[in-house]
């Protein structure tokens, strides 16, 4: 591996790593939202500093080409993260649903009431 | 008979019907007098709840379009809040005739839900091809799992007795076709008894079913899946909240 690819890969993971802090710090990102790209970036830079590593954990799974441990990694960490946003998305919806439902509700009611305050007045 | 009208509430969901919703509100308390109607507006971009006001109904008007299930919900929600025993949802299209109503009222003697079944010898409602087969195969798993015969699993003509009324509140299915399929699986599943009567159908006021054979066997991909998830979700229990 070159110099300059061995430095690329480490300022990559450390690049992804100060957005996802920030993003915490900011509060744009919400923790059990951010916890996996924490530990990839992690991963990443952990693997970047030492690719020794990742080289071994091939040899120990059978992997014969350790760039596709890397890709396999990736995808299924990628994988469970959407995964996880779908299983969210739903929650949400069932949310907005019930809400929608309520207004709803709430709003014939307040017709209603509205209605019998203004009866008397009428007559 | 005329108490039990009393505590009847009909749900008639409706999603852009300007054209058919006053009238079927109009006939419903021609041939119903004494029932409370509530139109639950799903979302229309068009006249709908101001048409049905006018024709004398309850409207609940939904901010958004949630569909024949989140509609029906707001009607068992509401129903529940105001001491409603019963609720028979009809079609806001004009599908469904409501002289049917108090023999549906009547069957809930007998049964927590009771469907309106468009082939069960009156009316003139013919489907074939694969959705005719989806039909076929949801009557007999449905039959089975409810222990009587179903022959129309998917009629939005029916009624709801105290005890679905009360479930259905807490929970009815959103999804496509959940309305139909699921709502009987979670009440059989719950301890609900469901029958099911002949009524009339009366063609469509808009429209007429699809006929387009990729779409009738997308309906039943979707109506396998709707079952099989159905039976694969865990049991409701109503006895241990409500009863």
């Amino acid at each position: 591996m070159s110099l300059p690819s061995y430095i690329a890969g480490i300022v990559s993971a450390v690049l992804a790593l100060i957005v996802v802090a920030e993003m915490l710090r900011r509060r744009h990102l919400r923790e059990r939202h951010a916890i996996w790209w924490l530990i990839t970036g992690v991963l990443g830079l952990v693997v970047g500093i030492f690719p020794q590593l990742l080289v071994s954990a091939s040899k120990i799974l059978g992997v014969e080409v350790p760039t596709n441990l890397a890709f396999f990694v990736s995808i299924a960490v990628l994988f469970f993260v959407c995964l996880q946003h779908s299983a969210e998305l739903t929650v949400l919806e069932s949310k907005t649903r019930t809400l929608a439902e309520r207004t709803a509700i709430l709003e014939l009611r307040l017709r209603e009431l509205e209605k019998l305050r203004t009866a008397p007045e009428a007559d | 008979m005329s108490s039990r009208i009393a505590r009847t509430l009909i749900v008639m969901p409706a999603f852009n019907e300007e054209e058919s919703v006053g009238a079927v509100v109009r006939e419903v308390f021609e041939k119903v007098p004494g029932v409370s109607v509530l139109v639950v507006d799903d979302g229309s971009t068009d006249a709908t709840t101001r048409r049905a006001r006018e024709a004398g109904a309850l409207v609940a008007t939904l901010p958004f379009n949630l569909g024949v299930g989140g509609a029906m919900r707001t009607g068992f929600r509401f129903a529940l809040e105001n001491g409603y025993e019963n609720v028979i949802q009809i079609d806001s299209d004009g599908q469904h005739d409501p002289s049917s109503v108090p023999a549906l009222l009547a069957e809930l003697d007998n049964a927590d839900l009771v469907l309106g079944a468009r082939f069960a010898g009156e009316g003139d409602y013919v489907v074939r091809g694969p959705r005719q087969w989806a039909m076929a195969l949801l009557a007999v798993t449905l039959s089975r799992s409810s222990a009587t015969t179903l022959t129309d699993t998917t009629s939005g003509y029916r009624a709801s007795g105290p005890r679905a009324v009360r479930l259905f509140a807490e929970q009815y299915p959103a999804e496509y076709l959940g309305d139909t399929i699921e709502a009987l699986v979670i009440a059989t599943r719950s301890g609900c008894t469901v029958r099911q009567i002949p009524v009339a159908m009366r063609a469509r006021a808009g429209g007429v079913p699809s006929h387009d054979p990729v779409k009738a066997a997308a309906y039943l991909g979707r109506a396998v899946m709707a079952l099989m998830f159905a039976f694969l979700r865990p049991k409701s229990s109503l006895t241990s909240r409500a009863d």
